[in-house]
């Protein structure tokens, strides 16, 4: 069971995860000049979003199978150019058909 | 770049709505955890208002739940949440120099991997006004959604949690793929990025590990490996 007040835990919580955000964004007021860190920077979204996005989609539906569906459906897509919200509403698609016919 | 707020700030809406949305329905879920850790619908709302990281609240709400004290939560916090860290320093390098004190508090409050992946893929500099677009619907979508999820809980047929919940993903793919097309070492690094994740994930060794310390430990190894291996002399700032 909780052992503390929920106010405190929730300010808890806050403070650290803003402090992780807004420290980087006050503190680097120039641009940075030395070009191993810019490209380390330009890497990291490219690189985190990738780790995040496989295999963590087969585990968010009901089945991996139509993750792994909507992952192939949204790099085609992509590959193709479609826009953002195209998208992540033909991978919402995806699964959804899928499991009616899977699950 | 000509542009004014206002255009900035529409667009910054248009990218929102997925983000909005799709947040909405993975805070009706994560309702479901902050109500067994004993939140209201209020207080979890707030918390969902204040912090704006899924694996974070997460984490915080079924630490809570069972039981855990102030220390323990800000740590795992600190854990959860250090892939923040690296995001809003690449986001002080797409803000032009001279960009006030108040627009990089108030873009601190949702640096999110999703309002993250639609900020650093404008062109050229950042203006904060499209990211106060994108922020002016997701953050609505994740709040309402908290409170509803704790409100109604698992009122939501599966099937359709279970669809809405990788638009998320298909967000991501959308950021990452075109400079994947256009790059070659963009594309080895997402599909490396993309095996060693999956490694990490599916070996038995490495479970003991959180997913958000995987996440850290792998952008940091491959981000620097790449850095080192493919210096960009010229990092693009077009249009």
């Amino acid at each position: 069971m909780r052992s503390g007040n929920v106010y405190i835990y929730i300010a808890v919580m806050a403070i650290v995860t803003y402090l992780i955000r807004v420290l980087p964004l006050t503190l680097v007021r120039r641009e940075i000049k030395n070009v191993y860190i810019r490209s380390f920077l330009y890497y990291v979204p490219y690189v985190t979003l990738a780790v995040m996005t496989f295999p963590s989609i087969m585990d968010a539906t009901g089945s991996q199978w139509s993750g792994l569906a909507a992952l192939l459906v949204g790099l085609a897509l992509a590959w193709r150019g479609a826009s953002l919200f195209k998208v992540a509403v033909a991978c919402c698609a995806t699964v959804y058909l899928l499991e009616l016919i899977i699950l | 770049m000509g542009d004014s707020n206002a255009k900035w700030f529409a667009r910054g809406l248009r990218a929102g709505v997925p983000i909005g949305l799709g947040y909405f329905a993975v805070a009706f879920t994560l309702g479901i955890a902050a109500r067994n850790a004993g939140f209201t619908a209020f207080q979890a709302a707030l918390t969902s208002f204040l912090i704006n990281a899924s694996a974070g609240e997460f984490v915080g709400f079924s630490l809570i739940a069972a039981g855990a004290g102030y220390l323990e939560v800000a740590i795992m916090e600190l854990v959860a949440n250090a892939r923040y860290l690296l995001m809003s320093f690449s986001l002080s390098q797409k803000l032009r120099p001279e960009t006030g004190i108040l627009h990089r508090l108030l873009i601190g409050w949702y640096v999110t991997d999703e309002v993250f992946g639609v900020s650093i893929s404008a062109p050229g500099y950042l203006n904060p006004f499209y990211t106060y677009g994108a922020i002016a619907l997701a953050c609505p979508g994740w709040a309402c959604g908290t409170f509803l999820g704790v409100m109604l809980g698992n009122i939501f047929p599966a099937s359709v949690v279970s669809a809405l919940s990788v638009g998320l993903y298909g967000m991501f793919i959308a950021i990452f793929v075109p400079p994947a097309k256009e790059s070659k070492i963009v594309r080895a690094l997402v599909l490396i990025s993309m095996a060693a994740s999956f490694a990490f994930a599916r070996i038995p060794l490495f479970d003991g590990i959180s997913s958000g310390v995987k996440t850290i430990v792998l952008t940091v190894a491959i981000s620097a490996a790449a850095a080192v291996l493919f210096p960009i002399r010229e990092v693009k700032r077009d249009a």
